[in-house]
């Protein structure tokens, strides 16, 4: 356990570094000076001034980047130059959002997933099967912003039951912040769902066939007890790695989810950073997103050891 | 007398079917993936017959008929300044398909040959190149686009650059498992004891055998490539108006989804229709080249 995890470590420190080389080179892709391109539309001289001192770029590259780590390693993400406020302090204050709108959809996804998942291996080759898995494919191929679209069309326009946009917290009013999420939720949930099912059902299918399910059918246990405490127990384990790599899908997903439904997240704040050509913003998001995909990652590494006792050594 | 003896087998009968023929056939038998395949030529000739097909101008506007419901003379509606949904439809099949292909051919063009000299290579070399890959896998695919279309300036052809990058990781570590799966095969020690030199053993002697999981990634992510291109048009970073897009048309539409439902249907149905099309002819084209199902 202790070599694994050492070893798994050892892979994280190359990853974040080369992930912090890749960030810092965004900002060499502004054509012209950067100074100027990241004062954004006013080109104020002061603030052009401020940004060169700032960033330091009058220094040689090495010296840029070795600062810009410094100050990464300590929390600093730059300012904002639209909002003149820390890039970390905007994060913090929009992950609540997309953090709850993310995990009602994955609630929602395993709800749908995990069970169809089972039913379609279970059934192999059947036309529930068939049907599962042609729903699952449909999932995958649906734009979620057009599903968000048509949803709205069907239950805010059409029907009138739900807002179409816009975003309760929950600390107002729990049934309005609910009401506001539902559909986002499922439009996010989705593509989740249907990759949770895809995962669960091959996975399943493979426990299916393994002998210590064979054997639990031989003692005469009954078939729902095999399945669930034998086999899909089993079964979960590959599809936990396989969810937490789907995690980077879930938070592009958001992006999209967000801008359709109007809602004040993580997403919103990456996209209107885009168009204010707040570039730290921009560069502050990707570099927090890409080191929470990794740790998540570490953290589903490590569950895959606990949870299969056969790699518990 | 040996020769004499097997004078009778032609080298085609000794070998069996040849293996993509075997494959062939056995996608030509699947209905869903060659169902997938006749909705892509279809979209594919749209796309190419544009300019023959289109009954108006796409981006033509007419103030006389702002926001029409579908009719005769429109037959998909018209959107918000007067232009003809079904001709930017049509066009817009043209920044779907480029989308797709190119950046697709550029993460190929760039990840198959890192993969390839990574897995060939291994060593340092290759896990200095493979934790590059990590990190670049490590940033959501969308955002990362996002993040490149940001800072080269919003347009089709970084929309298609920024697709093509964050694609490129995928075949590289694909490229370079496959590789290692081959390397120690008895038929490339036996290229390698005959004195062929790297280069060649690498491009003659691994690299068609590793073609048919690219072929079928490629079809994939060909597939999320046009919802990528889309979703970077809708959010206002690939094509630029007022030259026609599906994303880019829906993104339009969402602000007039009460007075105009019209405007986005259509384009959402054709993202929907291509996208899943080539989901379907992909899953086809793994199942037939996998030779452990039958």
């Amino acid at each position: 356990m202790t070599t694994f995890l050492l070893r798994r470590i050892a892979l994280i420190v190359p990853t974040l570094f080369f992930v912090s080389l890749l960030i810092f080179g965004l900002q060499q892709l502004l054509p012209g000076d950067p100074a100027t391109a990241l004062a954004g539309e006013d080109r104020d001289p002061a603030v052009i001034a401020f940004i060169r001192q700032k960033y330091h770029l009058d220094e040689p590259l090495p010296v840029r980047y070795a600062l810009w780590v410094k100050g990464v390693v300590q929390g600093d993400l730059g300012e904002s130059i639209r909002i003149r406020r820390p890039v970390l302090d905007l994060i913090a204050e929009k992950l609540p959002v997309t953090g709850e709108l993310a995990l009602i959809a994955v609630l929602i996804s395993l709800c749908i997933g995990i069970p169809a998942g089972i039913i379609a291996a279970v059934k192999n080759g059947t036309a529930i099967d068939y049907g599962t898995t042609m729903a699952a494919l449909w999932g995958l191929s649906i734009p979620n912003f057009w599903l968000g679209i048509l949803l709205i069309l069907l239950f805010s326009v059409e029907l009138e039951l739900l807002p179409a946009s816009g975003f309760v917290s929950p600390g107002e009013s729990l049934r309005q912040n609910l009401l506001t999420l539902i559909m986002p939720a499922f439009v996010l949930g989705n593509f989740f769902a249907a990759g949770m099912m895809r995962h669960t059902r091959s996975a399943m299918l493979q426990v299916l066939g393994m002998d210590y399910v064979r054997t639990a059918r031989a003692k005469g246990l009954p078939e729902i007890r095999v399945i669930l405490r034998h086999a899909f127990r089993n079964a979960l384990i590959p599809v936990v790695t396989l969810a937490a790599l789907d995690f980077g899908a879930l938070l592009s997903g958001a992006v999209l989810t967000e801008q359709v439904f109007t809602i004040p997240g993580f997403g919103k704040l990456i996209v209107d950073a885009v168009f204010n050509r707040d570039y730290a913003v921009v560069q502050g998001v990707v570099l927090f997103t890409a080191f929470a995909y990794i740790m998540l990652n570490f953290f589903a590494d490590l569950a895959y050891v606990v949870l299969n006792p056969r790699l518990r050594t | 007398m040996t020769a004499q003896t097997f004078d009778h087998l032609s080298t085609e009968e000794a070998l069996g079917e040849p293996p993509w023929q075997r494959a062939l056939r056995r996608l030509v038998k699947r209905r869903a993936a060659m169902t997938g395949l006749a909705i892509v030529v279809f979209f594919i000739l749209i796309a190419v017959t544009a300019p023959f097909i289109s009954p108006y101008d796409p981006i033509a506007t007419s103030w006389a008929a702002v926001r029409k419901p579908p009719s005769a003379a429109h037959l998909f509606g018209t959107d918000d300044i007067g232009r003809d949904v079904l001709a930017r439809i049509i066009w817009g099949s043209r920044a779907s398909l480029l989308a797709g292909l190119v950046s697709v051919m550029l993460a190929l063009a760039v990840g198959v040959p890192i993969g390839l000299f990574s897995g060939y290579a291994g060593g340092a070399l290759d896990g200095t190149i493979m934790r590059l890959i990590d990190a670049m896998l490590a940033i959501p695919f969308l955002i990362l686009a996002i993040a490149l279309a940001a800072f080269l300036g919003p347009s089709l052809t970084n929309a298609m650059i920024a697709i093509g990058v964050t694609q490129m990781p995928v075949f590289a570590r694909l490229t370079r498992a496959q590789v290692l799966s081959v390397k120690h095969e008895d038929y490339i020690e036996a290229a390698r004891a005959v004195g062929n030199p790297q280069y060649r053993i690498v491009l003659r002697h691994i690299f068609p055998n590793i073609v048919p999981p690219l072929l079928v990634q490629a079809t994939l992510a060909t597939a999320m490539a046009i919802i990528a291109e889309a979703s970077l048009s809708f959010l206002g970073l690939g094509q630029q108006p007022p030259s026609p897009s599906w994303g880019s048309m829906l993104n339009t539409a969402k602000n007039f989804m009460a007075q105009a439902p019209w405007m986005a249907i259509w384009p959402g149905l054709a993202i929907f229709s291509l996208v899943l099309s080539l989901n379907l002819f992909g899953d086809g084209l793994r199942d037939a080249l996998d030779p452990r199902r039958e």
